[in-house]
């Protein structure tokens, strides 16, 4: 992408005879993510008392917090599998559709519904008298305990990232150029081929995109745990706001915190891009 | 970019018009011009025409927020932001609130309604004098369960709850203390223990519990119970009442090993704008009619006298709520433990709920 590449070139350039207008953007980035950040970490080296101290960080590797850490690694890991397997194929044939960006309306207008609201209709919804075990019933079966179960979690959290994970890999999908493709079938390349080959490998960033804004939250879910999960679930979210909310142990909170952005940053080097094209990403 | 402008613009108009809207409409109810209180207090803990009836009386706005731990409550008053007048904690969570100097001392001569209280709950060790503190209401901790679920299981001793019938079929109260505090109770500690052995005893032994544990959650257990979703919840007294006043099957028992007696009441925060709104408030809580209709209505014990006596009979000489003076006895009070305990507590709930056998 030379335009792209161009593009950018020129903002950079203009940027640099008007450092003026960067001015808001550091204001913002300085005050609204490094200091935050360095507080965080200012106060993850104070015990409860208010102690210099590094227990905090001896005490994060105690078995509690590290089997913590693993769990929400591995829920967060299925609920970005499960959304890609569902919001790849749903991107894909979006952008085949006629109506495109209606259907994509569609599927982003939930997204704009509250968080809590959603989470308390499902509970209605898997109650044990709600209408999924009413279905159950209806054909037969035993009602099942589907609220409070890894499941649910599961299912509920996939529900609420999906439209985030759809968006990047569809307007990916949807900025190829189809002679591309038409090329690849030319050429005679079957349409797995075409797949693997030409429109995957195309689209790599949008799935990429997709991961981080899927993963990344789904490390430090709270709402979901307690309402959905029951507490079963535990997470790195969870953990903060008990060590900060009931606890009221500042610099635990805050060392969960900074082991939860080194993660972030983690996940982001790992599906980071690096020829630094910005096809695909949300800008 | 003309778009962005166009859009921009319209936003700016929009936010403008709903800004004038919201203005007249605040106007219109705060009619009597008697300032604003804030008044801060548990989920689902007063009447709410209550309010609209003190808002009436005295021409001052309430602005109510809800809280659904001690902790959490006194986290936001200690970091200010809001400033609240009136805030409904508990009696440990009072002992730590004047350890911190967050209390505003109450002028008693304002709060001429204080002669309706049972003395029982006057002048108690964690407020001697009556200094900071004004009785809201008093309940314990135990079981409510729903026989018509069950197969004849009561629930005498906290050992009940281990049946292995009641699988997947008890709710846990999300609150550290009285999980971690129950486990005690069901060796027969104290609740107030700091003993690191016999914690670590209870702890284990509640992970025993997990394949009865349906989940751990708050305010949501009286919904759950009404909608017969679970058969059994250890659960505050109030919200037993709760689920009994919809849901006539439920039943509500305090297990004979002993379990938590506990007092909330009124408070002034340090930081209130208007102390003498909050001064009235709390005198006109203490109403016997106003308290009688609030206790009616939340379903906790009321410690106003006065109001006991306009209210059932039934329902004021129902033991599992109004429990006598002598069975109050097996019951304790929670202690402050301090901050170090309260981290073990929690710690050790974190623990539980991380290990619990599925």
């Amino acid at each position: 992408m030379p335009d792209l590449k161009l593009m950018e070139q020129q903002a950079m350039k203009s940027n640099r005879t008007n450092p003026f207008y960067l001015i808001p953007y550091y204001l913002w980035i300085v005050l609204f993510v490094i200091a935050p950040i360095a507080l965080v970490l200012y106060f993850s080296f104070f015990d409860i008392a208010g102690n210099l101290t590094l227990d905090n960080y001896r005490n994060f590797f105690s078995s509690v917090y590290l089997r913590l850490t693993l769990s929400s690694f591995w829920y967060a890991f299925l609920i970005t599998l499960i959304s890609l397997l569902v919001a790849y194929p749903t991107a894909y044939w979006l952008t085949k559709t006629k109506h495109k960006h209606l259907w994509l309306l569609m599927i982003i207008i939930p997204s704009w519904i509250n968080l809590l609201l959603k989470a308390y209709a499902f509970i209605g919804i898997f109650g044990l008298y709600g209408p999924a075990n009413n279905l159950l019933a209806a054909i037969g079966s035993e009602r099942l305990q589907i609220l409070f179960t890894d499941f649910s979690f599961i299912f509920v959290s996939v529900y609420i990232f999906i439209p985030f994970m759809v968006l990047p890999i569809f307007n990916s999908l949807d900025r190829i150029n189809p002679a591309l493709i038409d090329a690849s079938r030319d050429l005679g390349a079957s349409s797995w081929t075409t797949f693997t080959r030409v429109i995957f490998p195309l689209a790599i960033n949008g799935v990429k995109a997709g991961i981080q804004v899927v993963f990344i939250p789904a490390l430090s879910l709270f709402v979901i745990t307690r309402l959905i999960a029951g507490n079963k679930v535990i997470t790195l979210g969870t953990a903060i706001e008990q060590q900060f909310l009931v606890t009221q142990n500042w610099g635990m909170g805050s060392t969960i915190a900074v082991f939860l952005i080194l993660f972030m940053i983690i996940v982001m080097m790992v599906t980071g891009e690096k020829g630094g094209t910005i096809n695909g990403k949300i800008k | 970019m003309k778009d962005l402008i166009r859009a921009s613009l319209a936003i700016i108009v929009i936010s403008g018009v709903l800004m004038y809207a919201v203005s007249l409409l605040e106007d219109t109810s705060s009619a009597g011009g008697g300032g604003t209180i804030n008044v801060y207090n548990w989920g689902e803990y007063i009447d709410p025409e209550l309010v609209s009836q003190f808002e009436e009386e005295t021409g001052i706005t309430v602005i109510y927020e809800t809280f659904d731990s001690n902790e959490a409550m006194m986290t936001k008053i200690e970091q200010g932001g809001t400033t609240y007048d009136v805030a409904m904690p508990s009696e440990y969570a009072i002992e730590k609130m004047k350890e911190s100097d967050l209390l505003h001392p109450i002028d008693l001569n304002k709060v001429t309604n204080l002669e309706n209280i049972d003395p029982y709950f006057l002048n108690l060790p964690f407020d001697p004098g009556n200094e900071y503190s004004i009785p809201y209401f008093w309940g314990t901790v135990g079981i409510a369960f729903n026989p018509s679920l069950l197969e004849g299981q009561t629930f005498e001793t906290w050992d009940d709850l281990w049946d292995p019938t009641l699988e997947q079929e008890v709710i846990l109260v999300d609150s550290a203390r009285e999980v971690i505090g129950m486990g005690l109770n069901s060796l027969g500690y104290s609740l107030n223990s700091t003993d690191m052995g016999e914690l670590r005893e209870a702890t284990d032994k509640l992970k025993t519990l997990g394949p009865n544990v349906k989940a751990i959650i708050g305010d949501e257990i009286v919904e759950m119970m009404r909608r017969e979703e679970a058969a059994v919840a250890l659960t505050w007294s109030g919200q037993a009442a709760d689920m009994m006043w919809i849901n006539e099957n439920i039943d509500y028992s305090v297990p004979e090993e002993g379990s938590n007696l506990w007092f909330d009441n009124m408070i002034i925060p340090k930081t209130a704008d208007n102390v003498d709104g909050a001064h009235e408030f709390i005198n006109f809580m203490l109403d016997a009619e106003v308290a009688a209709q609030n206790a009616d209505y939340v379903g906790y014990s009321t410690p106003n006298q006065a109001a006991l006596e306009l209210m059932d009979p039934e329902v004021t000489g129902d033991e599992r709520f109004y429990p006598t003076e002598e069975m109050r006895e097996r019951l304790e009070v929670y202690e402050n433990l301090g901050l170090e305990m309260l981290g073990v507590y929690n710690e050790l709930f974190l623990e539980f709920k991380m290990d619990m056998e599925k």
